[in-house]
């Protein structure tokens, strides 16, 4: 046992990824730049491990995020739904240096959830009749065809929670959850950076979204940059108080 | 006179039905929520995690951490519910949102949809669009009626890469209002002084006037 860890609170995101190697399949959680583990995703830029396959929604955006891997060249594949705004991944994509794999937002998530649930794969009516289903296996049920997908896992993955406790139980802040809880459970080890430690209690059982038994490591961060991709407001009328 | 682009998002905004949950795409649709009334107990769903999505916040209300499936910021309505994505789309492929108004590419008299990517063109992914066109129970598209080069977008059959086979009940385009039969569209309404020839040249199928 590392003095840098106690149970699974880990001091540093740096401690509690320790574990990275070459070739990792890694899942990070996040709605384009919304709820990353930010400070995980900057651990894993500093340690350089390379040909990394990344499972995210949309692997960064706008040069930040987990783009800045696709910067320092760690990613030899991604597994995604989204690229638009993504000029690194378009342009490595384009010029053959990294793989990218398309999957409908709905069908990547029901992937993860299978392969952290121990489905061997789902038959979805999303994606028949497309690209997605090539070369896949399509079956007729109740009148309708579906295709056959088949579970997602991974070696870590890497979450934001807005509160964790000692024992890895979390919860998510809005729409930060997204992807999180279900990559968490498709990991064989998952990290969690908290923007908040607490001891177990804290968060009532019935608020608890992820409970610990999906998380390995905790790590207390902070400070987040919460990158904002379009900050879009509206006018408060005039006074109306405030 | 065709319908200006307002014209369009508020014929669409007519679609939307008290009670139902609604899912709105990326750029026009997402303007049809500004003519949803604030009182109304219509739901508007967003693909990334929320139903009873708001408008855009107050300056000093802006949450990083609640967005759209567009990645703008938003607000949460009283009553409103986060979600992982998995639930998410449970209830989209499930059938428990009742709308969804997406744009177009192509829109086939089939109701085969194509509106995620053209080759040649960078790619951007299909994101949650195969899923809402799949999935939602009845699916408007809100496009314009021609390309840019003048090219139909109301087809017999879809020449680009597919969203959805026979998916899209209605065609809301600045000429007018068309529902998908089949073998042929059906104009069930007209832009005002927009003629039945107009509709025809601009049309790639078969259109009946009703």
């Amino acid at each position: 046992m590392s003095a840098a860890r106690d149970g699974k609170v880990y001091a540093t995101v740096d401690d509690a990824l320790e574990l990275l190697r070459d070739g990792m399949r890694i899942m990070s959680g996040g709605f384009g730049l919304s709820g990353n583990a930010e400070a995980c995703i900057e651990a894993v830029a500093r340690r350089g491990v390379k040909d990394l396959t990344i499972i995210s929604n949309n692997c960064g955006n706008q040069g930040q995020g987990l783009a800045v891997l696709l910067k320092n060249r760690q990613v030899r594949r991604v597994v995604c739904s989204f690229i638009g705004g993504n000029p690194d991944l378009a342009e490595q994509y384009l010029g053959g240096t990294v793989e990218v794999e398309l999957n409908p937002q709905g069908t990547f998530a029901e992937r993860i959830r299978a392969g952290g649930a121990g489905i061997g794969g789902f038959y979805t009516p999303t994606g028949v009749g497309t690209v997605v289903a090539e070369g896949k296996e399509i079956r007729e049920l109740d009148g309708r065809k579906h295709v056959f997908e088949r579970p997602l896992r991974a070696d870590l993955a890497i979450v934001r929670a807005a509160v964790g406790d000692r024992l890895g139980n979390l919860r998510f802040h809005r729409t930060s959850r997204n992807f999180s809880p279900l990559m968490a459970m498709a990991a064989d080890v998952t990290v969690a950076e908290v923007d908040r430690l607490v001891e177990p209690g804290a968060i009532d059982p019935d608020d608890v979204h992820l409970p610990g038994l999906f998380v390995k490591r905790v790590v207390e961060v902070r400070a987040h940059k919460n990158v904002i991709e379009f900050r879009t407001t509206r006018k408060r009328p005039e006074g109306s108080g405030r | 006179m065709s319908w200006s682009r307002d014209d369009m998002v508020r014929r669409a905004a007519a679609e939307v039905r008290a009670g139902q949950i609604v899912n709105l795409g990326i750029g026009l649709p997402t303007e049809v929520a500004n003519f949803i009334p604030a009182d109304s107990d219509v739901q508007l769903h967003s693909e990334n995690g929320l139903l009873g999505m708001g408008p855009f916040p107050y300056d000093d209300e802006v949450d990083p951490q609640l967005i759209n499936a567009g990645k703008q910021t938003v607000t949460a309505r009283p009553g409103a519910s986060t979600f992982d994505s998995a639930l998410s789309f449970a209830m989209i492929r499930g059938g428990h949102v009742d709308l969804a108004i997406l744009g177009g590419l192509e829109v086939a008299c089939t109701g085969d949809l194509a509106n995620w990517t053209v080759p040649g063109k960078l790619i951007t992914g299909m994101g949650g669009a195969m899923d809402l066109a799949a999935g939602a129970k009845r699916v408007v598209v809100l496009q314009s009626h021609v390309a840019k080069d003048g090219k139909p977008k109301l087809v017999a059959q879809v020449t680009l890469p597919v969203t959805a086979l026979a998916c899209v009940h209605r065609v809301i385009t600045e000429l007018g209002v068309f529902d998908v039969g089949g073998d042929h569209f059906v104009c069930v309404e007209r832009a005002p002084g927009v003629s039945d020839d107009e509709i025809a040249r601009g049309t790639g199928a078969v259109v009946r006037f009703g």
